[in-house]
């Protein structure tokens, strides 16, 4: 069972609700995922095309909604949206995101830090998207947020876990669970994640572009299962020399 | 009288309260957060906040986004 701040989650699956091809089939995806928290966005209602009402789609207390503050360039931009998302009715909870630069999405270290101290006094339970920073993942713990999401790769990327000596000292380090977010490409590599001690993963282009987005779903939900269940059993140790796994012995009778 | 929302120009006969006005445009006001002059209206103030002319409105609700999307 993950524990974040006051909550328990079953699943340690998080998906985005971004770039799906139609409302119906992001809710297929996201009850064939399994998953319980799900990430939305804040925009303008568009007045002359205001479109589908995700909260008609998905709302109804079946997932856990976490709004993000995608878009945001800095601490003042991001501390607005969340203060929008929380009069929305989207509840205390905040996935921070700091993006200042639109090409490569990378999260901007200070102003997070700068938005996470001033949402946490705020009461939100914050959990911020950063890069894969130990000793800024540590600040923010400090700082009081409820978990830390750091990146594998660029978002939308699908390039794995290219942070991975990293993700290992976060999660060694940090008491609040560690989500890794953005990059994972493939059901391996969440599973990957997952077997590294990671709490949870967030996946969204993975599986919203896949060809099969709701048959997706399905395999990322299983590899976080099969992940999760392969750390706690405990990994073998890696070695450099052979150990052979049939005796050695009884063998007198072939020399 | 003329009130600006979500950037555009929006001419209206009279002084209306937000939460009429949210569902004047076929919005659920249940899932729309409303800012006026740079302030959040919160939702149990719909009933008694009059858009008043000049006012500058934002319209704003969630939509799918894991990241930017």
């Amino acid at each position: 069972m993950l524990t974040i701040a006051d909550k328990k989650f079953t699943s340690r699956l998080f998906v985005g609700t971004g770039k799906f091809s139609s409302s119906d089939i992001m809710r297929q995806a996201l009850e064939a995922s399994e998953c319980e928290m799900v990430t939305v966005a804040l925009r303008r209602v568009e007045l002359d095309d205001p479109g589908d009402d995700i909260m008609r789609a998905i709302g109804g207390g079946k997932f856990f909604f976490l709004p993000n503050t995608a878009g945001a360039r800095d601490a003042v931009e991001a501390v607005r949206l969340a203060r929008l998302a929380r009069a929305a009715g989207g509840g205390n909870w905040l996935k921070l995101e700091v993006t200042p630069d639109p090409r490569t999405l990378l999260p901007d270290p200070v102003e997070t830090l700068k938005a996470a101290e001033e949402l946490v006094r705020d009461g939100f339970v914050v959990l911020p998207y950063i890069n894969a920073d130990p000793v800024l993942a540590l600040r923010l713990q400090e700082a009081g947020t409820a978990a830390v999401m750091p990146l594998g790769a660029p978002i939308g990327t699908n390039r794995g876990l290219l942070t991975r000596p990293l993700l290992e000292i976060i999660i060694e380090q940090l008491e609040v669970p560690v989500v890794v977010d953005a990059g994972i490409g493939t059901p391996s590599q969440a599973a990957a994640a997952m077997e590294m001690g990671a709490d949870a993963v967030l996946v969204n282009t993975a599986i919203a572009v896949a060809g099969d987005p709701v048959a997706m779903a399905s395999a990322f939900g299983q590899a976080v299962i099969a992940g999760r269940r392969a750390y706690e059993a405990g990994l073998g140790a890696i070695a450099c020399r052979a150990a052979a796994s049939s005796p050695q012995t009884g063998l007198e009778f072939l020399r | 009288m003329k009130i600006i929302v979500n950037g555009e120009e929006r001419f209206l006969e009279a002084e209306v309260l937000v939460t009429d006005y949210v569902k004047s445009l076929d919005l659920d006001p249940e899932t729309v957060v409303v800012e006026v002059d740079g302030r959040i209206i919160t939702r149990q103030d719909y009933q008694s906040t009059l858009l008043l002319d000049g006012a500058e409105v934002e319209l704003i609700r969630f939509i799918g986004g894991g990241s930017r999307c």
